[in-house]
């Protein structure tokens, strides 16, 4: 097991390798020059050389490549153009609201999509299961910006229950800005769940049809108890491996609902670095994003040691 | 006087509904099992022998199958007399794993990959001997060793895939066993395995049923294991019961042409072939649509017309019983 873990682990090290090389080329070759953008349309020549040897721009790429690589396996993510501090400071400033909306979004994700699923597999075919899959159906295809709009006038606008947007004032108590997470947790849950529920469907629907599950009816334990210790525990793995997964992407920041709800998270300040062509930032979020994903994706691999004993022997 | 039958399957029919409309795979299916006593129950494939094991178990898969007509009389271990077909399911499911067991075909799937074997004979025997979780334990254990299973206190804390088959199938019969069970079904406990662990199999399932008395009902392809575990043999045809016999009488004289053409079927059998009787190896034809008559007319040699269009019912002589109109005449 310790073997698997560490080839795992040298295996992620040369993901990361990979993910920094795509993302440093990939932003040198958008068109359009930082240095210029940055000082508008009154700067001098001279005023943009300068500006391009002060952020090491003026160099070859492939030098740059290497310089940027040695800092950033040092935990230099570099220093904004615009912001006028480290990337590593605007990513922490930011992160927040990003991690608890992921968290939150997952975790009702989560909470609504397995049990649903699970009901869908036991009663495949009724009523009850033909509703979940239509509401399912739907929650994958609703956008979510129009369910945000329509959660914001709805419960914000009309009912006064939540705040509107934004995230609140930086030194309002931790619960006040966390009531900011509500709406969009709310949204972002649903839409997520609508996969999850499939998932889990699929799976128990697969394992409710195996041999062991006819052996623990002939228990005559309670079926209950076959669906949810025999049956679930056996379709643990493909449901582990789908909300890891949504875990993941919500971490690199729900650009939509963030903007949607006003929320200064992850993926709101991407995006307005790509607006400015803030190289470091972009370069940075990515590679903390990218970084991230790979480790739930590691994580996922050691809880499935925990479900299911053919991994762990 | 002698005391009822541990198991009495009177006249059953199983329906089931599918896509394709209703089907009947079980459809007049008699048979009894005394306590301590091996009853093989022998068929071609699809002839509806899992269903009728299912139909006793409460088992049959829902909500596609039901038990449409007949009764499943058994014996509880307080001596009264219930019909398991006519009986709600949280009270089905009291007898299940306690006084009823079955063992599975496939014992490479048949155990639950994620629990250790240990965890899976305990929680039978905490759901039906009400013990804690040691002593539920401490019982499994006991009934690994029941089983012959090497170093018992060590193994029950591995998982299935860390076992063989043959180890496997121990282990389902030591799950079978746990809850003392006066009735254990057996289908095909042995036909996944290779045969030195078959014989051994055989002989353990043999051995716990002398030791505590319990019926056997051994559901089977194989006539060479019939001869070796059975008391008694009830063979099926296309979901009816078309004969049942003693062991030596059936071997001896077989009543129903569709036992007879089974045993020439046997190896053993088909080489001595001269003697007038012309089925070997397998028996011509197809299990046709079943309608009035016996459903084996229309592979039969001996059939006539009344054979094909007249009802034919289940004929007991004694400790024997044949489903042929013609039994009699053929023997002669
Ligand atoms: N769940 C089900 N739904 C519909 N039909 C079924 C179902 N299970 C079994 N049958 C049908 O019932 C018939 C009898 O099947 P059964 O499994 O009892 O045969 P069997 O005698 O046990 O055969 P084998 O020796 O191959 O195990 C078959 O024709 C089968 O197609
Ligand atoms: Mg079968």
């Amino acid at each position: 097991m310790w073997l698997t873990l560490g080839r795992r682990i040298g295996g992620l090290l040369i993901v990361m390798f990979l993910v920094a090389a795509m993302v440093f080329f990939l932003t040198r070759l958008a068109p359009g020059d930082p240095a210029a953008l940055m000082l508008g349309d009154q700067a001098t020549a001279e005023d943009i050389a300068h500006l391009r040897q002060v952020y090491g721009l003026d160099k070859p790429i492939l030098v740059q490549f290497v310089l940027w690589l040695k800092e950033i396996a040092t935990g230099n993510l570099g220093q904004s153009i615009f912001l006028q501090r480290p990337v590593t400071q605007a990513i922490a400033e930011r992160a927040e609201p990003t991690f608890f909306l992921a968290l939150f979004s997952v975790s009702i994700a989560a909470l609504v999509g397995i049990p649903a699923g699970i009901v869908s597999a036991v009663w495949r075919g009724r009523v009850v299961d033909q509703i979940v899959s239509g509401l399912a159906m739907l929650a994958a295809n609703i956008p979510s910006f129009w369910l945000g709009l329509i959660f914001i006038q709805f419960f914000a606008v009309r009912l006064g229950w939540f705040p509107v947007a934004g995230y609140g004032d930086p030194g309002a108590p931790f619960v006040e800005r966390i009531a900011h997470l509500a709406l969009p947790a709310t949204v972002l849950g649903i839409v997520n769940s609508a996969l999850i529920i499939r998932f889990t469907r699929a799976s128990m629907l697969d394992v409710l049809s195996d041999d062991y599950i006819r052996t623990a009816r002939s228990k005559g334990i309670s079926e209950i108890r076959v669906v949810l210790r025999h049956a679930f525990g056996n379709a643990l793995v493909p449901i582990i491996t789908v909300v890891g997964l949504t875990a993941a992407l919500l971490v690199g920041g729900a650009i939509v609902t963030e903007t949607v709800f006003g929320l200064p998270g992850i993926g709101n300040l991407v995006v307005s670095a790509v607006l400015r062509r803030d190289y470091p930032v972009i370069q940075g979020a990515l590679i903390v994003v990218a970084g991230i994903y790979v480790l739930i994706n590691l994580l996922i691999d050691i809880i499935y040691t925990f479900v299911d004993p053919r991994v762990r022997y | 006087m002698i005391s009822p039958p541990l198991l009495a399957i009177d006249d059953l029919e199983v329906r089931f509904r599918t896509e394709e409309g209703e089907s009947t795979p079980v459809r007049g299916v008699t048979l009894s099992v005394a306590a301590g006593e091996t009853v093989a129950l022998v068929g071609e494939s699809g002839s509806g022998k899992s269903v009728t094991s299912l139909a006793v178990m409460g088992l049959l898969p829902r909500p596609a199958g039901r038990v449409a007509r007949g009764r499943i009389l058994f014996r509880r271990r307080s001596e009264q007399i219930v019909d398991l077909a006519a009986m709600p399911s949280s009270e089905m499911r009291k007898l299940r794993g306690s006084e009823i067991a079955m063992i599975f075909q496939e014992p490479m799937t048949s155990l639950n990959p994620v629990l250790s074997i240990g965890e899976q004979i305990a929680e039978s025997v905490r759901q039906h001997m009400g013990l804690g979780r040691a002593g539920a334990v401490k019982r499994a254990v006991e009934m690994l060793d029941l089983v012959e299973i090497p170093d018992a206190r060590r193994r029950v804390d591995e998982y299935p895939h860390q076992m063989s088959g043959g180890m496997r199938q121990r282990v389902m019969i030591a799950l079978a066993m746990s809850c003392n069970p006066s009735l254990l079904i057996a289908d095909e406990p042995t036909t996944a395995l290779d045969v030195t662990i078959q014989a051994q199999i055989l002989a353990l399932i043999d051995r716990l049923r002398r030791e505590v008395g319990m019926g056997v009902l051994f559901i089977t392809h194989n006539l060479g294991v019939v001869a070796e575990v059975a008391d008694r043999v009830t063979v099926m045809y296309a979901g009816q019961v078309v004969e049942s016999s003693p062991v030596k009488d059936l071997f001896r004289s077989p009543r129903h042409p569709y036992t007879s053409a089974l045993l020439n079927c046997l190896p053993a059998r088909a080489k001595r072939g001269a003697d007038g009787r012309r089925m070997v190896q397998s028996i011509p034809g197809t299990v046709g649509n079943v309608g009035e008559g016996c459903a084996f007319a229309p592979r039969c040699a001996h059939s006539i017309e009344m054979c094909r269009t007249s009802s034919v019912a289940l004929e007991a002589d004694g400790e024997r019983s044949a489903r042929c109109l013609r039994w009699r005449e053929i023997l002669a």
